[in-house]
């Protein structure tokens, strides 16, 4: 029987589906004149949600539902990010989606409910709630990739990602069942976390409970994008609209590493001698496929998703530590590659317009004469993912490496170390393509005139800077988070 | 005031350049004018340096600001009385390069400024830095104006060349960041007095050793990775070479005194052998390369790998001296003379590279075969011209020559088969100077080039008149930085002789 302290800890949860059915709701009776209005109706309600996690943050981790739910302060900032991150996109999204006629209720009710699965998968304390909320971020991220249903591309990457992405929870699934009875070799079965927990240890079907492992990190993979699960990754983010591939691109890594952290150190944490190598191996092949691939893309969008394979290695290296800094460090890593990869995409939003997509490399040719404000921001985006210090990238970068070394895994940042360096060249070739070329004769560089695009995504890229220059605050909240 | 002077010194020009940034395409003279006046107002502040104190303690003018408090990083700046030259010489070449770029940037000039600017910030930074962190950041930071500016206003091969330069050198310093991760470890600070101190076995130094070493090399250059800097040279504006050969180079030798001599001392001592060797090579062999070169700057360019032969070679000599024989005295002359080569060459590189611009300004050929004659143009140019070709070559009386002899002198003591080897550049380098001059500068004016140069401008006289009085007082008068630096020589040759293992 759920008492009322029960949804009280859901209340963020609680409140954003309520508000999102206000939403559709208001969709249905508005008349197409008012329509545009459920744009700052969606970024209030996000606003609110942030507020709703932060207040209502208890101090100790407390859990809902017969610990199906778990309100911790690792699930705080994940959420805060993601809710954060998701009303940036909208911000973003708006020319782009008036420009193609796309500005409606779906797009907003899609995200809000696809973002609401991201706070359900954050706050997992059970298998069941895992799977719940993964497949809640899913199946409205399907359909937000087919938005723009009468284009070419955005179906297929759709059938692609849905395929594919069936395939990945199938094996998560998989793998959750065969713990599951291997749980209940030594007592009772269980789908609680914590539980599986304490019975890991003496379980009397050790081979079982690995295989099981094995499928669940497949499921990892998949969601975080790393190599060898990467390859539906280049024709998710070439196919979605724009403001969907920042989406999936910032907003559902979050949700990947929460649930990389909960099904791994959540449940299996005394068994980090067996899945560490694993993970270590899986960071290696991300590294370095991803930046070697990434090199030859000439289309932006999946230079940027090569770009976020090799980047959620690092968040792995972190992860492979299995310390306290190392989840520290993986979650100071993977919030720093939102905010990159959301300014970046930021940039590119800011230059399409109706009939012009902005997505070759090409594209951004002497983009320094035409709009130099903007070609300053990616610069700074670029350097930061490049991992050039003082920019908030460099310092990410430094925190995981360092968490590989603390956990005798040298070997596993030099690595990360080379992989950087190949990296380098293709970050660079974006600011030699903006700063050193010139623009193509005829190029019309139009730069949209949306003052709240322009100031968000002003304070999105400095904020890499600014957080370059000081990163403590970010990273101490990170590390009580873990209780370092 | 004395509290936060190094602060102050790194963070005028950085944030001074948002306002030049600011002055926009529309208002050229304004973006000039605000650069000037700010490496101006740097310069005077960085004279407050000459108060460090040679007879106190090492390290002065110290501050400290918590900075990342749960990682132990602290945002700690001192400066010993080699950082002071460096710096002064930083603050004096910055305002002779905005003079120098004045009219020449045409395209985009608060742009060229601003980046001129952060160069000059960062720069600084480096030498104030005795955390490693911060000084990793600082050294790397720099990369990037180099970057825009090489790859912005540079010649025709100026992306390869810019991009060669940033990954050859991020590549390098990569690995110096493992090695520093690693004394993070061990140490669980970044501070550069705490990791000197640090015992290390002969394994983990080695490592370390050769972690530094690929980073420093590459900045400085050594042999064999010095291929990046012709290519970068040849490409970059004369303002972008100035500081490339002046100052940035000197960060390389900088950070091989600041981190390998007082980190690993047991394997810089056993490896100098490999260092004396690469810089003779360097001295001799880079010479020779330098003979046959038919691009003025490229001539120049590796000239300076050459020179800078000489500081690296002056730097581990010390450590072959103070170990083996035990001559604390002949070693801290020849890291003294290391330390005056590092500043002589500032100058002079830096005005040889400001005279080929000068010539590149009127004809836009660095080629040697388009000139001859010039001095039938330009008379007064000649005049520094020779002057300068006169100090890179190390005449008496000039800087050039203060640096050398003190090395040669100490490597003698040494062994006699290094000092032959180096006292060859004497040769070598007068040849290929000197040759370069009587093809550009003397005999008839025979190329179409040529006939229509003009004589210099106010303007440029200034900034050659900076350079050569820089030259001649420490060529006449090296005595006043020779004491500046002493203390601080003195404590460098110490720290080799302590065995850390």
């Amino acid at each position: 029987m759920p008492t009322l302290n029960d949804i009280l800890i859901l209340l963020p949860e609680i409140y954003l589906v309520a508000a999102v059915c206000l939403i559709l709701l208001l969709d249905a009776f508005m008349t197409p004149e008012q329509r545009p209005q459920l744009h700052w109706i969606s970024i209030v309600v996000l606003l609110v949600a942030i507020y709703l996690v932060i207040a209502g943050q208890p101090n100790q981790t407390v859990t809902a539902f017969n610990d199906m739910f778990v309100r911790d302060r690792v699930a705080e900032i994940l959420k805060v990010f993601a809710l954060g991150m998701t009303a940036t996109v909208f911000v973003y999204a708006r020319p782009y989606l008036i420009d193609r006629k796309l500005l409606g209720g779906e797009f907003y009710t899609l995200m809000i409910f696809a973002v609401l699965g991201v706070m359900v998968l954050v706050s997992a304390g059970n298998l069941v709630t895992v799977y719940l909320g993964l497949a809640l971020l899913s199946l409205p991220s399907y359909a937000l990739v087919a938005l723009n249903r009468d284009a070419k591309l955005p179906p297929e990457a759709a059938i692609k990602y849905f395929v594919l992405s069936a395939l990945a929870a199938g094996m998560l699934l998989y793998g959750m069942s065969m713990v599951y009875g291997a749980s209940g070799m030594g007592g009772t079965p269980t789908l609680d976390l914590a539980q599986l927990h304490n019975v890991m240890s003496y379980t009397t079907a050790p081979k079982l409970l690995l295989l099981g492992l094995i499928f669940m990190l497949v499921g990892i993979g998949f969601e975080l994008g790393v190599a060898p699960f990467h390859m539906w990754l280049p024709d998710v983010y070439h196919g979605a609209p724009t403001p969907v591939t920042t989406f999936i691109g910032a907003v559902s890594k979050l949700a990947a590493f929460g649930l990389a952290w909960r099904l791994l150190e959540g449940s299996m944490g005394d068994l980090s001698r067996y899945w560490q190598p694993m993970l270590a191996a899986l960071a290696t092949a991300s590294l370095v496929i991803g930046n070697l691939v990434a090199i030859v893309q000439t289309n932006f969008k999946r230079m940027m998703a090569y770009s976020t394979i090799s980047h959620m290695g690092y968040v792995l290296l972190g992860l492979s530590a299995a310390t306290p800094e190392g989840y520290a460090a993986g979650l100071f890593y993977v919030i720093c590659y939102t905010i990159m990869a959301t300014a970046a995409f930021g940039v590119m939003l800011a230059l399409t317009r109706a009939g012009f997509e902005c997505e070759e490399i090409t594209d951004f040719k002497g983009l320094n004469q035409k709009a130099p404000w903007l070609a300053f921001l990616m610069l700074l985006t670029m350097f930061s993912l490049a991992g050039v210090p003082p920019f908030f990238g460099f310092w990410a970068k430094v925190l995981v490496l360092e968490s590989a070394i603390h956990a005798n895994m040298l070997w596993l940042a030099i690595v990360g170390i080379v992989a950087a360096f190949i990296g380098l060249y293709y970050y660079l070739y974006v600011i030699k393509v903006m700063y050193f070329d010139d623009a193509e004769e005829g190029a019309v560089v139009e730069v949209k005139s949306d003052i709240s695009l322009r100031v968000v995504l002003s304070v999105n890229a400095l904020a890499l800077l600014a957080l370059g220059l000081y990163w403590g605050p970010l990273l101490g909240w990170c590390q009580r988070a873990f209780g370092v | 005031m004395f509290n936060h002077l190094l602060s102050l010194l790194i963070w005028l020009p950085i944030v001074g350049a948002v306002p030049v940034l600011l002055a926009g395409t529309a208002r050229p003279m304004l973006a000039r004018s605000l650069a000037l006046l700010v490496t101006v107002v740097t310069f005077v502040a960085s004279l407050w340096l000459l108060h460090y104190d040679p007879s106190g303690s090492v390290m002065q003018f110290g501050e400290t600001h918590v900075w990342i408090a749960t990682w132990g990083v602290h945002f700690t700046l001192a400066v010993d009385g080699i950082s002071v030259a460096l710096i002064l010489m930083t603050t004096f070449v910055g305002i002779l390069v905005i003079g120098g770029a004045w009219k020449v940037i045409q395209n985009r000039p608060h742009q060229y400024m601003a980046c001129m600017l952060l160069l000059e910030g960062l720069l600084i930074g480096v030498f104030c830095a005795t955390d490693a962190l911060v000084f990793y950041a600082f050294f790397e930071a720099v990369l990037i104006p180099m970057y825009i500016l090489i790859g912005m206003w540079g010649g025709p091969r100026r992306v390869y060349a810019t991009l060669k330069l940033f990954i050859y050198t991020f590549t390098g310093s990569v690995f110096m960041l493992i090695a520093l991760l690693y004394l993070y470890q061990k140490a669980h600070t970044f501070d550069l007095a705490t990791l000197a101190a640090l015992p290390l076995t002969m394994k983990e130094q080695t490592w370390l050793f050769f972690g530094f070493l690929i980073a420093f090399a590459i900045k400085v250059p050594m042999v064999p990775v010095h291929t990046w800097l012709p290519d970068a040279h040849v490409e970059a504006p004369t303002g972008g070479s100035v500081w490339l050969a002046a100052v940035m180079l000197k960060i390389g030798t900088y950070g091989m005194i600041r981190f390998i001599l007082p980190i690993t001392p047991d394997a810089g001592a056993h490896f100098a052998w490999l260092i004396i060797v690469l810089s003779l090579v360097a001295i001799v062999y880079i010479g020779y390369v330098a003979l046959v070169q038919e691009d003025m700057k490229k001539l120049v360019a590796y000239s300076s790998v050459a020179h800078m032969g000489f500081v690296t070679l002056g730097i581990f000599m010390a450590f072959m001296l103070v170990r083996e024989s035990g001559n604390v005295e002949m070693a801290s002359l020849g890291m003294q003379g290391a330390m005056v080569q590092m500043i002589s060459h500032g100058f002079v590189s830096g005005a040889m590279f400001t005279c080929i611009g000068v010539m590149y300004d009127r004809t836009h050929t660095r080629q040697i075969k388009d000139y001859g004659g010039v001095i039938n143009m330009m008379p007064w140019f000649g005049f520094f011209y020779v002057l300068f070709a006169m100090a890179n070559s190390g005449l008496p009386g000039t800087s050039g020559f203060v640096g050398e002899f003190m090395v040669i002198l100490a490597s003698f003591s040494a062994s006699p088969w290094i000092a032959l080897f180096c006292a060859f550049t004497l040769i070598i380098g007068a040849g290929y100077t000197l040759w370069l001059v009587k093809r550009v500068l003397w005999g008839p004016v025979t190329t179409e080039h040529v006939k229509h140069m003009s004589p210099l401008n106010a303007r440029e006289t200034w900034v050659l008149i900076g350079f050569a009085v820089a030259v001649l007082a420490i060529g006449v008068w090296p005595q006043p930085l020779v004491h500046l630096m002493d203390g601080s020589v003195a404590h460098l040759v110490q720290q080799l002789a302590v065995h850390k293992i």
